[in-house]
C-alpha cells in the first residue's frame, strides 16, 4: 500500500489544514507518512499545494504520481491533472468551481453544500474535503473524531459536531461516487495499532535544542527559518526560554553571543540572506570563543531569490563565512530524525569547543513532516561545560584565555565569582585584553584554530552508506536528499548493485579512518553526487578536501525539491550506457 | 567596600589631553562611591576610543564590535539581570554604526545605562565626520563641509520615550560622576551621552567651546515633563544643558518577561527527561 494525495489550490483556501488534518490522523493510524509543501511567497491567492503520501512501509520521500488530487480551484486541475496515476481519482466541487468535468477520474463532491446542508457552516467545507479522501479509501472516522475534539472541543458543542457531521457527509458522498474505487489502507482505528510521531524539519530542530538545554533563542523571521523560533516560542514558559525577535539578524547573532557569554545556552536561525548579515558576528564568535549554534535553512538565491521555494546553494558561503580564520562545524541532517540528533550534538560540541556549530537544511527539508515511532531522549547528551557558582568561586586565578594544550580555556560564568571574564574582538592576551604584538597573536591562532581543529575532526561522525556493499553505482548527497536518495538506491538495487553514501556531518569532512568512503567511491564504476544547487558545492568541498572528483554531478536549482522520480530520469541517461 | 585601586586597569593610550580620561575618572569614582565591586558589573563596549574603555578599568568585559554593544549586552541583561549591564561606546560606534540597534534598546527599556563618549568627530580613524559632527565642519572626508544634519541625540532619545537621558561634560567631572550615579541607580534604560573634546582632530568643539556654552540645568527643571525636556533638548549653539533632561517609569524589558520573574535565565535548572512530555504533543 502506497498512496499519494495532493491536495491543490490557492493560499488561503484551507490547503494546510486538509493536509495537516490527513498527515496527522494517518500517523495516528500508525501508518507511514511523508508529506512536502510548495506554496508561493504570498497570504492569499497563488497556487500551492501540499503532497501527503501514506504506506505500511517507511516513507522518505515523495512520488510523482498522483492517486487522489483534492483540487480546491481549476488551477489544481489545470496544474496536475497529468501527474495523476492510472487509476488516479480527482475530487472536486463543481458548484463552487462552477465547471463540471464529465471524465471518469473526477469524483464531484459538493463542498460547500454538503458542508452548509450536515456542518451548518460553509467553512466546514474543509472537513467535507478530508471526510471524502477517508471515504474514498474506506476508513472510518474514529481518529478523526479525536482529533476533533481536541481541535473543537474548547469551541463548543455545535462546532464540534457540525464539523464531524461534515465529515460524515463527505464520506457518505465520496463512498458512493467511488463504488469502483480499490484503495485499501488496511487499518482500522480500532486495532490496536502504534501511533507514530508526526515532525517537520523546523520543529525537530526546536525540540532538539530545547532537549539541549536551550536558553535563549534570538532572530529576525525569515521563511523558511521562522518555524524554528514559532516552535521555541511556544515552549517559553515551559522549559524557561527567552526567545527575542531582534531588529536585524545583526542584533540577533549578536544577541545570542551576548546571552552566551553571560552563561547560557544559545542560538539564532535564519535563512542565506540573513546569514550574510550575520557573518561580522560568526567572526566575533571566532575571536571571542563564545559557543553558538546557527540554524541555516536555504531558500534560493542571490538577493531575496525565491523565498519559499528550496535550494542547497548556500554551502560554500557557511563554509567560509565571516572574516578572518576560525574554527567551525556544519551539520546538514538529512530527516527530522538526524535534525533533533545533530541540534543536541551541535550544542554539545558549539560548548566543549567555544566554536560556533551550524546547522544547515533548506525548505524542503523544513516544512516536510516525516512519520517516527519515537525519539529516544535517553540519546540526548546533556553535560554543562561552564565553570559556575563553586566551580568558579574555587580558582585561585582565572584568565578567560589561558592557554591550554587541548586549546581549550573554561568557560567562566561572569559575576558568580571575584573573578573577572574579560573577552575581546581584538586580538587579545590571556586575560582578554587587547594586544598588538605578533607572537601572543601567533599563540592564540595556535589555542583557537590548530589546537582545537583535530579533537574537533575527532567528533565527526561517518558518512551514512546504504545499499550494495560492493557498489557499482553511488548515489552521493549530503542534507535533504537523503531520503529522495535512499528510496532511488532500493528502486536501482532491483537491477543493479548501488549504493548511497550520505553525509550530514559535513564540515570538517569525516576522516576516512572511521569508514572509508574515498575507496568506495574509488572502487564503483559511476559515482553522481547529487545537489539541489547549481554549481555542485559539496563535490568541490570533496575535492579541495580529498582530490576526489565525482564522475557526474546532477544539479537541481528550479527552486524544487529532487523527487525520486526525477532523480530517477536523470541518472538513467548515465546507467544506461554502464 | 572597593577602592579606586581595584579598578586600576591597564594604562590608557587615548591621547594626552583627552576629554575620556575625565570620563574614566568619574566612572571610578562613581563605583566606588556607590560600592559596587568590579565582578558585578559587565561593561560592553563596540569599536573606537570610548570602546577601549573596559581595558582601562577591571570589570567583567565583552569588548565586541563597532555598533553592535547594545545588542550584545542585551543578551547578557536577559540571560543574567543580576548583572549590571553597562556600555561604553562613542558617537560614531552608537549613533553611526549602531543607529537601528540604539532606537531598539530605547523601546525594548533593557537595563542597561548607555555612556555615549560624544567628541563629534572620528578619532580612531582619525578625524571624519560623525553623525553628531555640526554642519559644515570640514574634514579631511568632508572638504566643502558636512552637509547632513547633525544628530540630536537627547532630542532622539526623548522622541522614543527613553527611560532616562541626560547629558555630561568631561570638563565637569563632579556633575559627571553624579550623573552616572542617577543613571546606574534608575530602573529602566539610561542614556547619557558626554561631551567630550577631542584634542587632536576635532579644532571646533574645544574645551573653551565648551566652557563657553555649557550650563547646569536648572533644579526647577522637572525632568518628567517630556514637553518641555524636548524643548530643552533643541537648546544647542550658544547655550547647551547638562543634567537629566527627561526620565520616567516606565517599566523595564526584565520586568515584563515571565520567564524571569522568580530567577535570572541562567539559574533555571534543566532535565532532558522532561523532553519525553513533549514529544507527546507531536502525536
Amino acid at each position: 500500500m502506497d498512496y499519494t494525495i495532493k491536495i491543490g489550490g490557492e493560499a488561503g483556501q484551507g490547503i494546510q489544514t486538509i493536509g495537516g488534518t490527513l498527515a496527522r490522523l494517518f500517523a495516528r493510524s500508525g501508518l507511514h507518512v511523508f508529506t512536502h509543501q510548495d506554496y508561493e511567497s504570498r497570504v492569499r491567492g497563488g497556487h500551492n499545494f501540499y503532497q501527503l503520501r501514506l504506506s505500511d512501509r517507511p516513507l522518505t520521500a515523495s512520488r510523482d504520481k498522483i492517486d487522489i488530487l483534492i483540487a480546491l480551484d481549476k488551477e489544481g486541475i489545470h496544474r496536475h491533472r497529468d501527474e495523476l496515476a492510472e487509476d488516479g481519482k480527482i475530487v472536486y466541487d463543481s458548484t463552487a468551481m462552477k465547471e463540471t468535468y464529465e471524465d471518469p477520474h473526477f469524483l464531484d463532491v459538493p463542498f460547500e453544500n454538503l458542508a452548509i446542508e450536515h456542518g451548518g457552516n460553509k467553512i466546514m467545507s474543509n472537513t467535507v474535503a478530508i471526510g471524502a479522501v477517508l471515504g474514498m479509501l474506506g476508513m472510518d472516522l474514529n481518529v478523526l473524531h479525536k482529533i476533533f475534539e481536541k481541535r473543537f472541543g474548547k469551541k463548543g458543542e455545535d462546532i464540534l459536531k457540525g464539523n464531524l457531521k461534515a465529515a460524515e457527509a463527505g464520506r457518505d458522498h465520496a463512498i458512493k461516487l467511488c463504488e469502483s474505487c480499490s484503495y485499501s489502507v488496511g487499518t482500522t482505528s480500532t486495532s490496536s495499532v502504534e501511533s507514530k510521531m508526526l515532525i517537520t524539519g523546523n520543529d525537530a530542530i526546536g525540540l532538539g535544542a530545547i532537549a539541549s538545554g536551550l536558553k535563549f533563542y534570538s532572530a529576525y523571521p525569515m521563511t523558511p527559518s521562522t518555524g524554528i523560533m514559532n516552535y521555541i516560542a511556544g515552549k517559553e514558559a515551559e522549559y524557561g526560554i527567552i526567545v527575542e525577535q531582534a531588529e536585524d539578524e545583526i542584533a540577533a547573532i549578536n544577541m545570542a553571543l551576548g546571552a552566551s557569554f553571560a552563561g547560557v545556552r544559545a542560538m539564532t536561525g535564519t535563512s542565506g540572506g540573513g546569514f550574510a548579515l550575520m557573518t561580522e558576528g560568526l567572526s566575533l564568535a571566532g575571536m571571542t570563543e563564545t559557543p553558538l549554534v546557527i540554524a541555516l535553512a536555504q531558500r534560493p538565491g542571490p538577493a531575496t531569490g525565491l523565498p519559499t521555494r528550496t535550494e542547497q546553494g548556500d554551502l560554500q558561503f557557511a563554509l567560509y563565512a565571516g572574516h578572518g580564520e576560525f574554527p567551525r562545524v556544519i551539520f546538514a541532517p538529512g530527516t527530522p530524525e538526524q535534525a533533533f540528533y545533530l541540534t543536541n550534538k551541535a550544542f554539545g560540541i558549539a560548548e566543549k569547543y567555544q566554536i560556533t556549530v551550524i546547522i544547515m537544511t533548506d525548505q524542503y527539508l523544513a516544512d516536510s513532516e516525516w512519520t517516527f515511532d519515537r525519539f529516544d531522549v535517553n540519546k540526548v547528551h546533556y553535560s554543562d561545560q561552564r565553570l559556575r557558582g563553586h566551580a568558579i568561586k574555587e580558582l585561585k586565578e582565572y584568565r578567560r584565555h589561558t592557554f591550554s594544550e587541548s586549546g581549550v580555556t573554561p568557560l567562566g560564568v561572569p559575576g558568580d565569582s571575584t573573578h573577572l571574564v574579560v573577552t575581546d574582538s581584538d586580538e587579545h592576551d590571556e586575560s582578554g585584553h587587547i594586544i598588538e604584538d605578533g607572537e601572543t597573536r601567533m599563540k592564540m591562532m595556535e589555542k583557537r584554530l590548530f589546537k582545537k581543529m583535530p579533537h574537533i575532526r575527532e567528533e565527526i561522525a561517518a558518512p551514512a552508506f546504504y545499499g550494495d556493499n560492493d557498489p557499482e553505482i553511488v548515489l552521493t548527497g549530503w542534507g535533504s536528499t537523503y531520503g529522495i536518495l535512499k528510496e532511488t538506491v532500493d528502486l536501482l538495487s532491483v537491477s543493479r548493485k548501488a549504493a548511497m553514501l550520505h553525509f550530514s556531518e559535513i564540515y570538517p569532512l569525516p576522516e576516512t579512518e572511521k569508514f572509508d568512503y574515498l575507496t568506495v567511491l574509488e572502487e564503483a564504476s559511476l559515482t553522481f553526487c547529487i545537489e539541489n544547487n547549481g554549481t555542485g558545492q559539496f563535490a568541490r568541498l570533496v575535492r579541495a578536501e580529498t582530490g576526489y572528483d565525482f564522475g557526474v554531478i546532477i544539479k537541481r536549482f528550479d527552486g524544487r525539491p529532487f523527487s525520486v522520480d526525477y532523480l530517477l530520469g536523470e541518472l538513467n541517461a548515465h546507467i544506461a550506457g554502464l | 567596600m572597593p577602592t579606586l585601586q581595584d579598578y586600576r586597569g591597564q594604562q590608557p593610550a587615548w591621547c594626552p589631553g583627552c576629554g575620556n580620561f575625565s570620563i574614566l575618572k568619574s566612572f571610578k569614582d562613581a563605583m566606588v562611591g556607590m560600592g559596587i565591586e568590579p565582578h558585578q558589573l559587565t561593561v560592553v563596549s563596540g569599536i573606537g576610543q570610548a570602546a577601549k574603555f573596559p581595558h582601562y578599568i577591571r570589570c567583567n568585559t565583552f569588548n565586541g564590535l563597532h555598533g553592535r554593544a547594545l545588542p550584545v549586552a542585551t543578551g547578557i541583561r536577559l540571560a543574567n539581570h543580576e548583572q549590571r549591564v553597562l556600555v561604553f561606546t562613542g558617537d560614531g560606534d552608537c549613533y553611526g554604526e549602531g543607529g537601528n540597534h540604539l532606537t531598539h534598546a530605547i523601546r525594548r527599556n533593557v537595563n542597561i545605562k548607555l555612556f555615549v563618549h560624544d567628541n563629534q568627530i572620528y578619532g580612531l580613524t582619525k578625524g571624519q565626520a560623525s553623525p553628531t559632527t555640526m554642519e559644515g565642519t570640514k574634514t579631511k572626508n568632508q572638504p566643502f563641509g558636512v552637509f547632513s544634519e547633525q544628530l540630536n541625540p537627547i532630542a532622539l532619545a526623548i522622541a522614543l520615550d527613553c527611560s532616562f537621558v541626560a547629558r555630561g561634560f568631561s570638563g565637569d567631572m563632579e556633575h559627571l560622576s553624579g550623573l552616572m550615579r542617577a543613571a546606574v541607580n534608575h530602573n529602566g534604560f539610561s542614556l547619557v551621552d558626554i561631551l567630550q573634546p577631542c584634542v587632536t582632530f576635532n579644532k571646533v568643539n574645544t574645551y573653551e567651546w565648551y566652557k563657553q556654552r555649557v550650563y547646569t540645568i536648572e533644579p526647577e527643571h522637572n525632568p518628567e515633563d517630556k514637553m518641555e525636556a524636548f524643548r530643552r533638548a533643541q537648546e544647542w549653539g550658544d547655550r547647551i544643558p547638562i543634567g537629566i533632561l527627561y526620565k520616567n517609569n516606565r517599566t523595564s524589558y526584565e520586568e515584563r518577561i515571565p520567564v524571569i520573574q522568580e530567577m535570572p535565565l541562567l539559574r533555571h535548572s534543566f532535565e532532558v527527561s522532561k523532553v519525553e512530555v513533549t514529544l507527546n504533543e507531536f502525536y
